[in-house]
């Protein structure tokens, strides 16, 4: 094996060069294959990560328990925990004890080293077959700074999944979403930011108005949300990282909401209510011109491009109820996709292009389901009495999406599902959690 | 008819409970103040003057009655709202110096998006109604709030079918 090191950069919580080639990943011997039936977890050990002075040491066992919970997290995977472990890992470098790990029935074993240098924060990792005595991969090394270690944690999360499974991480991206306060006739609602496990949230709006659905741009430089700080619901476009905004030029006096950007974030897709009329327009952000993509009297809404950009599936209510409809981008004729019973909404297509996400109401239930784009093979992943607005992991396998439980004292959460309908859990916010939106993979 | 008899009864337990009609409606108006951010020449509560002064907001509030009420999904005016409607169309030709903003509500059943969309669609069912009634188009202004600002909490019927409104929000009136 060779000891061939990967240098990357971290400079200003932006991850520079490459990462190994994928093809690597695919040669080693323990793999784990997704698929749609029932898994059993794969036994995993991660040793605390070595420390090279007393100061790293804390580091060490943190990035630790952050990659272990990324792992655990997906359901994919179950941590073998500390206590049971027979070795110790006191230096990277040093030969692994495969026997040690067989013995606790770890299948992979993750181990790494940290270094602390001022607020230079190096990651090292490796990461083994234990069985076969074979390390997957090549070792790699993170350099950053120590306030951006849950990131690099999440890096190293991200290239373990990725050897492991042979498909994209998703653990480094963010999710921004509505933080939800107060009883349910007088909620405040704020937008928010944070890491995708519930970590270092941000507020980026105060609740002195109503906000609403804030989407990413492709690249998570940018947030799209509507608000009602005019006194009048309008799309603004804010500035993530300099916490800036400015207010989409649509139409005086006339209500526009349900956002998205396009694949190249140039284009702004939008709803517009002129007259009761609800219809589908698309806006260049430079140039401020505005196209109207849908003429119908009937209500189009929750607008979401194909990863390609040449389609929009949208949700109509135009054949009597709510039903999910695929269009060309530049408009024309609509082709329904939705056919099962009920009413369907909030169409996301899925970042590989093969699934739509959706939300659907049923017999006085909500679900979050998926369906392939041309409607077959829907599959209902969750049931309760409210569920809306999925929203996709950069690699399209976990979806995260709203909860509203029932009654007066009724409070909405933020839950994440695998596609294959496992692994339902929440994720924890400070207080209430709606409409959320996941950034891609950070760089 | 079921659906009639319902809205019958709770038209007629709002009546007897006029006082929490009030409170709830000055609480509205202090929601809508807070979205609409500034408030300039909005009615609140405290300027409504009396009920029993027909010129006065609190009488096209309570006497008259400041909402309608819509049927799952709907957006059509039922035969009450058409009353409520008739006698509210009245009052703002009468009162011509007072603006309005017709808010559009839905019920919790349903996505936000569809559902701002019905509220802008209830919103201006109401609109049509008053400037087919003779009221100028340029002093109704619409706005939907989907299902963000429910005035009834509970996840059932009896709470949804108020919620499911359009509520006649009187500005300006100054001189009046």
């Amino acid at each position: 094996m060779t000891r061939l090191f990967f240098s990357l950069l971290l400079a200003a919580a932006a991850l520079v060069a490459q990462g190994p080639n994928p093809a690597q990943a695919q040669q080693g011997p323990l793999r784990l294959e997704i698929t749609e039936g029932v898994i059993e977890p794969m036994p995993f050990a991660v040793a605390d990560f070595v420390p090279d002075s007393p100061a790293a040491a804390e580091m060490g066992e943190q990035i630790a328990r952050v990659v272990a919970a990324d792992l655990s997290g997906t359901g994919l995977f179950r941590e073998i925990p500390e206590d049971a472990h027979i070795s110790r890992v006191s230096s990277f470098e040093a030969p692994v004890r495969f026997a040690d790990w067989k013995a606790v029935n770890a299948q992979a074993l993750i181990t790494g080293g940290v270094s602390v240098t001022g607020e230079r924060l190096t990651v090292r990792f490796r990461v083994w077959d234990v069985f076969s005595g074979v390390e997957l991969g090549n070792g790699l090394q993170f350099v950053g700074t120590t306030d951006g270690w849950r990131r690099m944690a999440h890096k190293v999360a991200d290239q373990v999944y990725s050897r492991i499974t042979g498909e994209g991480g998703y653990f480094d991206s963010r999710v921004v979403f509505v933080s939800e306060s107060g009883p349910k006739d007088n909620r405040r609602k704020r937008l928010a930011i944070m890491d995708y496990d519930g970590a270092n949230v941000q507020y980026l709006t105060d609740s002195s108005s109503i906000v609403l659905a804030p989407r990413f741009s492709p690249t998570g430089d940018r947030v799209l949300y509507t608000s009602y700080e005019s006194g009048f619901p309008r799309i603004y476009v804010l500035d993530v990282g300099r916490v800036q905004r400015q207010v989409l030029p649509t139409p005086q006096g006339e209500m526009s909401f349900s956002p998205r950007f396009s694949p190249d974030g140039r284009t702004v897709l939008y709803s517009v209510s002129t007259g009761g009329n609800t219809d589908l327009y698309a806006m260049d952000i430079a140039s401020g011109q505005s196209q109207r993509l849908t003429t119908a009297p009937s209500i189009e809404t929750a607008p979401s491009y194909s990863p390609d950009g040449s389609r929009i599936v949208f949700e109509s209510d135009r054949s009597g109820t709510p039903q999910l409809y695929v269009m060309p981008a530049a408009g024309g004729e609509a082709e329904r996709i939705s056919f099962g019973q009920g009413r369907y909404g909030t169409p996301v297509w899925s970042p590989r292009g093969d699934l739509i996400a959706f939300t659907k109401q049923s017999k006085g239930r909500f679900h979050i389901g998926v369906m392939r784009t041309d409607g077959s093979q829907e599959r209902l992943l969750t049931a309760s009495f409210l569920d809306e607005g999925p929203t996709w992991a950069p690699n399209g396998r976990v979806i995260m999406f709203t909860r509203e439980t029932q009654g007066a004292a009724g409070r909405s959460q933020l839950y994440s599902v695998d596609i294959s309908g496992r692994n339902l859990r929440p994720v924890p916010t400070p207080d209430g959690g709606s409409d959320p939106s996941w950034s891609p993979l950070l760089d | 008819m079921n659906l009639l008899r319902k809205r019958a009864a709770i038209r007629a337990a709002m009546a007897g409970v006029a006082l929490l009609a009030v409170s709830a409606c000055s609480n509205v108006t202090g929601q809508d103040d807070m979205g609409t951010g500034a408030g300039a020449g909005m009615t609140g509560s405290g300027q409504a003057g009396q009920a029993g002064d027909p010129t006065s907001p609190a009488y096209f509030q309570q006497a008259i009655g400041d909402r309608v009420l819509f049927a799952v999904d709907q957006s059509t005016l039922g035969d009450e709202a058409r009353a409520v409607l008739e006698q509210q169309a009245q009052w703002l030709i009468t009162n011509g110096d007072y603006i309005a903003t017709i808010e559009g509500h839905a019920d919790e059943q349903g996505t936000r998006e569809y559902n701002l969309a019905l509220g802008a669609r209830r919103a201006n069912s109401v609109k049509e109604f008053l400037v087919l009634r003779g009221v100028a188009a340029n002093r109704l202004t619409t706005v939907s709030y989907g299902k963000e600002r429910p005035i009834e909490i509970c996840s059932e019927e009896a709470c949804y079918a108020k919620n499911r409104r359009a509520v006649t929000v009187l500005a300006g009136g100054l001189t009046g």
